[in-house]
């Protein structure tokens, strides 16, 4: 943290929702219940693709309980679900973008679209009728994999999108890529896929709609990340209603990971049926349904190269990577494995060319959008495992091939469109070698050998574009929203504060640290500022939380209104000492004349903006109440250097992780323990998806194989070792916290800092390539395979 | 869930009279079924709940062998100072079932009935040489697991308990299939009275005894021995946490572990 930032900031401060968590009373959306409340169900496909020849609901509408069921044809005036970004391919042209409605049109197109709602008394009673709802269909072949899915003769899945191809798009100067290929004296390649995963946030999707005749109005509780995006994409582009007609409330929210952004089917249905059967409606999905129907991760398929100089100095890289968009469009799909991957292909290296081409198709599975990290984990994972195959190619140890390409200039222009404003990418990657203790390697190594166990070491240094996002570059990029934050803070008239803030926390810890900086700054007990987020009918606006934003953005958007409360503060301070406003200093909590002892206390001037007897009305509104929005200038860059330590047990192939440690730089950091815990539950989430986690569609049927825990795996804590952990500051510069972000870093190093651990360790049987998950047979089989 | 019909027996006469009377389930533990209830993958119309009745409880030592009752809880048989005493390794194999919720509730008998092929305390039956009490015979190990969740019992026959002879030596190594955590192999290794036994669980359709291994190790009881081994992969399962080859290979490698384990 800066040595000027009042006390309570930088402190570990204990966490103030956890009472309320760690004690049962936190409110959920399947917490709350309304007067007549119903049950929906929502009938999903069991198929891949299959045309839906006809639908009749006799027998289930005569079911016990039954209050309605809709189905797509229902569902007139209701737009598609609009998706927030715009690709602009190779060809100058927008990408396909098919509809995505709100309940399937005649086709479904994977398993778990939605057919029907169905609404009744109870949820049991909805089952039942579901199961009743007699559909037709007509089966049709099915497609899964993003390769597949382009090759002639594939199943065709929407007529909008002929060869199931969203886009080709490509960053970069490619002539100068091909010029420097063509001079360098190494060129290091790789094949990489970066697998599937299924988010599985701990509660899984609810929403509870109701619509107030008196009003003409609806509210909506969701399990959502950014209620505020979520009325605005349902009401102008679906449903259209006024904004004011749809209040969006997201209360404890049970993690999200990125899957609870988007704008889905289901809510939307739900609110556009609650008028029809003027009764509110709930929805909780269970984790089968969650499995099937949350918008997935990654699943990338990539070809790379890097071309070196002799000395493993990087002259340029070239990247070919077909993304997966899923059946439709999800709200932010489109950009994730561009504008969020493309984008950081320079990683920490001072690379002078790169070229990358991106294809994105359409396939039968669930839609595929951001998940922690998004685009920065598959871009962290491409760079860090090329350049973890140069250093074996160009026999430099692994630290030493990253320090001859360290980018140590700042502000530094990639070639890849990102200018990055600070970093220290020495003192993160010397920060992880002691903390690792790299120095006693060799003899773990060789203790390993002893046991018969191959033990293999990996890095990642990584960097990922936080801070989303200054609105006008992410516009000329293709963005159909903005992408600044909101914040209010209003003082109460004893002194206590409440903030309103766009920024939603599931599980972030917003309403501590955000706490602590107005604390901090006001001079004021913490205990006396509350944070409230995720309402639209509270909270002025908001954009939302993901991409590791809240703290910069969001919580810069409340130190402006800070600003605004200090600076009016101070006039009515003036007025009340009787000096000039020039003369008012704010320190500690208290308003001072300049170089005197006469002073205000903060919670004096604030009962004199609500109770203005000795006031200047005449120049200065009562009341002590102020909203700001904060528009970035830049993205932030967080960074740092990940070591994994890994031990494999040949006979069986199980690969266990001895030891992690990260080493990274988030900028100034408000609450350590929550950032320590923010990287714990990244790292996690890393190590889950290089060792374990892996969704899986069957290639013929489109069903899917890991539909359930008994076959999708999770980290758990008996699969991690006690992470190491450290940090390292270089403040940012363009926003007044100094703060970067720190919540997907864990996702974005661990898998490539793993699984260059796993191929060091395997480099010892001749083992060249193993994808994620490592899990215990495919190990098993890739050593076998060098074995032959 | 379906709705359903729940009886609280009192005892295993009474037990059997409403299962007859009801048409419906046996619950035990009710750790596979009441989940297999709440997915509607199972219907039964009514369930009769078996733990009430007192006779199916308990921990005994009879002669040479340890005798549990059908509705001892996994955690119960795990702590239970009788059997980690006299086969530390079904103590530490129940301990090893699923979770701490799972353990709390699911049952010795409850396993056997449902005879998962990835469960665990069919290996230690199998492998221990145990008979299986019902409320009508005695069922030795061998002639109890038929195939996949099939076994001997019949219609209305209830497990009462299970014994256990006390082998000179056993372990249960388990290889956990990453995301179930149940077996994607489990080898169960015994030095019994009629010669060295060892059941494989997860491997197959259902737990089977691995013939060549039991030969192996009754001339030498070694790791090598195990590992000399070569299992056959036809008729092993292959899904996508393992292939049947994988499967293969793991199987000695389990035995031997399991025999170091066993000392």
């Amino acid at each position: 943290m800066g040595a000027t930032e009042p006390g309570v900031i930088g402190q570990s401060v204990r966490r103030k929702e956890d009472l309320r968590f760690i004690t049962g009373a936190g409110q959920y959306t399947d917490d709350i219940n309304m007067a007549r409340q119903t049950a929906g169900v929502f009938l999903r496909s069991p198929h891949a693709h299959a045309n839906i020849r006809s639908i009749d609901l006799t027998k289930a509408k005569a079911a016990p309980g039954v209050v309605a069921i809709f189905t797509g044809a229902d569902l007139t005036g209701v737009n598609g679900l609009p998706c927030g970004w715009l690709i602009t391919g190779t060809d100058g042209k927008p990408m396909n973008e098919p509809p995505h409605p709100v309940l399937a049109q005649g086709k479904v197109r994977y398993v778990g679209d939605q057919v029907a709602l169905v609404i009744a008394e109870t949820q049991n009673q909805a089952k039942d009728a579901a199961e009743l709802i007699d559909v037709d269909y007509e089966v049709l072949p099915a497609v899964v994999n993003c390769v597949d899915a382009l090759k002639a003769g594939a199943p065709e899945i929407h007529e909008q999108a002929p060869g199931n191809k969203c886009y080709l798009w490509a960053l970069g100067d490619k002539a100068a890529v091909d010029a420097a290929f063509a001079k360098a004296a190494h060129v290091s390649k790789l094949d990489i896929i970066n697998n599937r995963l299924v988010p599985n946030a701990i509660e899984p999707r609810c929403a509870l709609a109701s619509y107030d005749r008196a009003a003409d109005a609806y509210t909506l509780y969701v399990s959502n990340q950014n209620p505020h995006v979520e009325r605005l994409l349902m009401t102008a582009f679906v449903l259209g209603l006024p904004e004011t007609k749809v209040r969006v409330i997201a209360p404890d929210v049970g993690g999200g990971f990125g899957s609870k952004i988007y704008l889905y089917g289901e809510e939307t249905a739900m609110v556009w049926a609650s008028k029809r059967v003027n009764r509110p409606i709930k929805w909780a999905a269970d984790r089968s349904e969650a499995f099937v129907s949350d918008a997935h991760g990654r699943d990338h398929v990539t070809h790379a190269e890097l071309a070196m100089d002799k000395d493993g100095k990087f002259l340029a890289m070239r990247v070919m990577t077909n993304a997966n968009m899923g059946a439709y469009l999800s709200t932010f799909a489109s950009c994730i494995p561009t504008i969020l991957y493309a984008t950081l292909l320079a990683g920490q290296y001072t690379t002078p060319a790169i070229y990358v081409e991106v294809t994105a198709s359409f396939t039968n599975t669930a839609p595929v959008d951001a998940y922690r990290g998004a685009g920065r984990p598959e871009a962290t994972f491409v760079v860090e495992r090329l350049v973890h195959q140069a250093a074996v190619d160009m026999k430099l140890p692994q630290d030493e091939i990253r320090r001859r390409n360290f980018i140590r200039t700042f502000p530094y222009a990639t070639p890849v469109a990102l200018t990055y404003d600070i970093g220290n990418y020495d003192a993160t990657l010397d920060g992880a070698n002691e903390l690792a203790d790299v120095k006693g390697y060799a003899a773990r190594k060789a203790d390993s050998t002893r046991r018969g166990k191959l033990r293999g070491i990996g890095y990642a240094s990584y960097i990922e574009a936080c801070g989303l996002a200054p609105s006008n570059v992410a516009g000329a990029l293709g963005a159909r929203a903005g992408l600044f934050e909101a914040g209010e803070v209003r003082v109460n008239p004893t002194g206590s504060v409440t903030v309103f803030t766009g920024s939603h926390s599931h599980g972030q810890g917003h309403e501590t640290t955000f706490a602590q900086i107005v604390a901090g700054r006001l001079g004021i007990d913490i205990a006396n500022v509350d944070v409230v987020h995720g309402d639209t009918g509270r909270v002025p606006f908001g954009m939302g939380t993901y991409g590791s934003r809240s703290l910069s953005v969001g919580g810069t958007a409340i130190v402006k209104a800070l600003d605004k409360v200090i600076a009016k503060g101070k006039k009515i301070a003036a007025h009340l000492l009787e000096a000039a406003e020039g003369d008012i200093e704010f320190k500690d909590g208290k308003f001072t004349v300049a170089g005197t002892d006469r002073s205000k206390a903060f919670a004096e001037v604030s009962l004199a903006a609500y109770v203005p007897h000795n006031y200047p009305l005449d120049k200065l509104e009562p009341g002590l109440d102020e909203t700001a929005f904060y528009d970035p200038t830049n993205f932030t860059y967080p960074a740092g250097t990940h070591i994994a330590e890994v031990e494999i047990d040949p006979d069986t192939g199980v690969v266990t992780v001895a030891a992690f440690t990260a080493v990274d730089d988030f900028g100034n950091i408000i609450n350590p323990m929550i950032v320590e815990g923010q990287v714990h539950g990244g790292v996690a989430q890393g190590i889950g998806q290089a060792l374990l986690e892996h969704c899986v569609y069957d290639p013929e049927s489109g069903q899917l194989l890991t539909g359930s825990y008994m076959d999708y795996a999770m980290p758990r804590a008996d699969d991690l070792p006690s992470f190491k952990v450290g940090t390292r500051v270089t403040p940012c510069t363009h926003n007044p916290l100094g703060a970067k972000g720190c919540g997907e870093a864990g996702a974005i190093g661990a898998p490539a800092a793993i699984m260059n651990a796993v191929h060091d360790a395997l480099s010892a049987v001749g083992v060249t390539r193993i994808d994620m998950p490592a899990s215990p047979h495919r190990v098993w089989k890739a050593i076998q395979s060098a074995k032959a | 869930m379906y709705s359903f019909e729940m009886h609280k027996a009192t005892s295993v006469a009474n037990a059997a009279a409403l299962l007859a009377q009801s048409g419906g389930k046996a619950l035990a533990g009710g750790q596979s079924l009441i989940a297999a209830m709440k997915l509607r993958l199972a219907q039964p119309g009514a369930l009769v709940d078996l733990s009430g009745i007192a006779e199916l409880k308990g921990i005994r030592k009879e002669g040479d062998a340890v005798v549990i009752g059908a509705m001892t809880r996994h955690a119960e048989v795990a702590s239970s100072k009788v059997v980690t005493d006299a086969i530390p390794a079904l103590a530490a194999l129940a301990e090893g079932i699923g979770d701490r919720q799972v353990r709390n509730m699911g049952t010795l008998g409850g396993a056997l009935a449902n005879n998962d092929p990835a469960a665990c305390y069919p290996a230690a039956v199998l492998a221990l040489n145990g008979t299986v009490h019902t409320n009508k015979r005695q069922i030795a190990a061998d002639a109890f697991f038929k195939g996949m969740y099939e076994t001997a019992l019949e219609e209305g026959e209830l497990i009462t308990s299970v014994s256990f002879p006390i082998p000179k030596k056993a372990a249960y190594i388990k290889f956990v299939q990453p995301a179930s955590r149940f077996a994607l192999v489990g080898v169960f290794v015994a030095q019994t009275a009629g010669g060295v036994r060892v059941a494989v669980t997860g491997g197959a359709s259902s737990v089977f005894r691995a013939k060549a291994l039991e030969d192996a190790l009754g001339k030498a009881f070694t790791n090598d021995a195990a590992r000399a081994v070569k299992m056959d992969a036809a008729g092993l399962n292959s899904d996508l946490h393992g292939s049947a080859a994988y499967r293969a290979h793991l199987i000695p490698v389990l035995a031997g572990r399991a025999v170091m384990a066993a000392g």
